[in-house]
């Protein structure tokens, strides 16, 4: 099942963790004639290079644990991720809590380098390691009539300083249509940059849908539901004139209070550029045609 | 010797352009930390949120003045002009931010604003704010007249309560931040007419 899908970006565009937590280093070696081969290295990848691991671990939104973008990385520590489980039910053939250790022993962990575009109109670049969220509903055994995916946040408010504030309706919900849930490029990410997902990044397993707006890719995940009806999703719930089910990365559908024709990259700097949204993240290619005679103004 | 009178024996002895000169280098204090990269992953999105919340923080404390005054005895009324002038000097850092750094585009800041209601709301308090950063000095006293002057500068009480509407719809969902900052606003605004209303006469009093 896994590598269907054909990565874009290549090793060649993942800048070497060491090299990119010196890279500060490296520029300010080059402005003294030294360390010209940092230079040539970062310019090869250009503008699909990986954000940092500082920056992806660091810049979060993760509300359980606070509002604020540093409040993640601070509180997520509090959470227990050992032992983990997923309850996988509904309209599957096998039903049941799914050890996270008997499922990483079933599924072929690979890496994949994707665009990750928040509704907030920033962006990252992350490299994941993950397997295909299809493989796992496929152990479970997806049944014909299923037609879309729900799935469901850890709630844990002991550990989670975040949820003693109503800032959405706890615990979060997201969910995919069936299609959406079963392409190649949705992933289950365990991992950041080769190593075990940090608990403000989603851990112990997380949603990555990279062509949907960030939230989507809902965190910590400890229950799938398959359904024949829409599930809710948090952000919807919450404001579904600002939030649709869809929340496909869209250029031509502004967020009603912000402009989503372009984003700001993370970890560029004080003066850089903007960047324009592409369509669908980028994934349109891949995606298109998931979303073939649909208004996509109308279901955004 | 009560506490109020330690406070105000201490304030007395601090020069109001204190006020300026800790304004003006913290601001570029922070631009200094956005520069080198030393405010996180999203350094615009940092220094415009730093510098639109110390403008916040300005505002409740250019509104705490008289209420401090009435209720604890504490005088920080030579320091309001101060306060005030430095709230708009961040409120302005604050735009030239999100137009030049973030938006990036005038035709895109202009659509923003036509578009955008909770920037819409966020320019409407500038606008506000714009005749009493200009007034905010002696000679425009004289000239308008104690009276008419006060009246005028009544303008902050709207200008506030827009600058807090505006950080509580420019988050996503119902924080809790922005909502207090609006509570209090509301609070010290709703002080004035709750109290023993300050005569306009005295009111004018005070500004002098």
């Amino acid at each position: 099942m896994a590598n269907r899908w054909k990565n874009t970006l290549t090793d060649r565009d993942v800048t070497d963790d060491g090299v990119y937590l010196n890279r500060r280093h490296i520029i300010a070696g080059a402005a003294a004639g030294l360390g010209l081969s940092g230079i040539g290295q970062s310019a090869s990848a250009e503008d699909l290079e990986p954000t940092s691991w500082d920056d992806i671990t660091s810049y979060c939104n993760y509300y359980e644990f606070g509002t604020r973008k540093d409040d993640p990385s601070k509180y997520a520590h509090m959470l227990t991720t050992e032992p983990w489980s997923v309850k996988i039910d509904g309209m599957v053939d096998k039903p049941g809590d799914y050890a996270f250790e008997d499922i990483m022993s079933k599924m072929t962990v690979e890496e994949r380098i994707y665009r990750f575009r928040c509704v907030e109109a920033w962006s990252m670049v992350v490299p994941w390691n993950g397997f295909e969220l299809a493989d796992l509903l496929e152990l479970a055994g997806v049944q014909s009539d299923a037609k879309y995916a729900a799935f469901e946040t850890v709630n844990r408010p002991e550990e989670m300083p975040g949820m003693r504030y109503p800032v959405l309706d706890w615990p979060y919900v997201e969910g995919l249509r069936m299609d959406e849930a079963m392409h190649p490029l949705t992933i289950m990410a365990t991992g950041i940059y080769g190593k075990d997902i940090p608990n403000q990044n989603g851990a112990p397993l997380r949603l990555v849908v990279p062509w949907k707006y960030g939230f989507k890719s809902i965190k910590s995940i400890v229950r799938i539901t398959l359904t024949d009806t829409q599930p809710p999703t948090s952000w919807n719930k919450a404001g579904p004139r600002e939030y649709g089910f869809y929340s496909n990365v869209n250029p031509e559908v502004d967020h009603p209070r912000w402009s989503q024709a372009s984003e700001r990259v993370l970890g560029t700097g004080l003066f850089a550029r903007r960047q324009d949204t592409l369509m669908f993240n980028g994934y349109a290619e891949e995606v298109a045609s998931l979303y073939e005679g649909m208004d996509l103004t109308k279901f955004y | 010797m009560t506490l109020s009178d330690l406070i105000n024996t201490g304030l007395r002895r601090i020069p109001p352009w204190t006020i300026y000169l800790a304004s003006f280098a913290y601001a570029g204090w922070l631009l200094w930390l956005g520069i080198d990269n030393r405010v996180g992953a999203d350094p615009v999105k940092a220094l415009e949120h730093q510098l639109g919340e110390v403008a916040l923080y300005l505002l409740v404390l250019g509104l705490a003045v008289s209420p401090l005054r009435r209720t604890l005895g504490i005088n920080l009324l030579k320091f309001r002009r101060a306060i005030g002038l430095a709230c708009f000097f961040f409120v302005a850092c604050h735009l030239l931010v999100w137009a030049v750094l973030d938006v990036q585009r005038l035709d895109r800041v202009w659509a923003d604003i036509v578009k955008r209601p909770y920037i819409t709301v966020g320019m409407a308090a500038f606008v506000l704010l714009l005749p009493l950063a200009m007034t905010s000095n002696n000679v425009s006293v004289r000239k308008m007249g104690a009276a008419a002057w006060g009246k005028l500068h009544k303008l902050i009480y709207p200008a506030a309560i827009l600058g807090a509407v505006h950080y509580v719809m420019l988050v996503k969902g119902w924080q809790v931040r922005p909502l207090v900052f609006l509570g209090v606003i509301l609070g010290l605004i709703a002080w004035r007419y709750l109290s023993k209303l300050p005569s306009r006469q005295s009111a004018t009093r005070e500004i002098l």
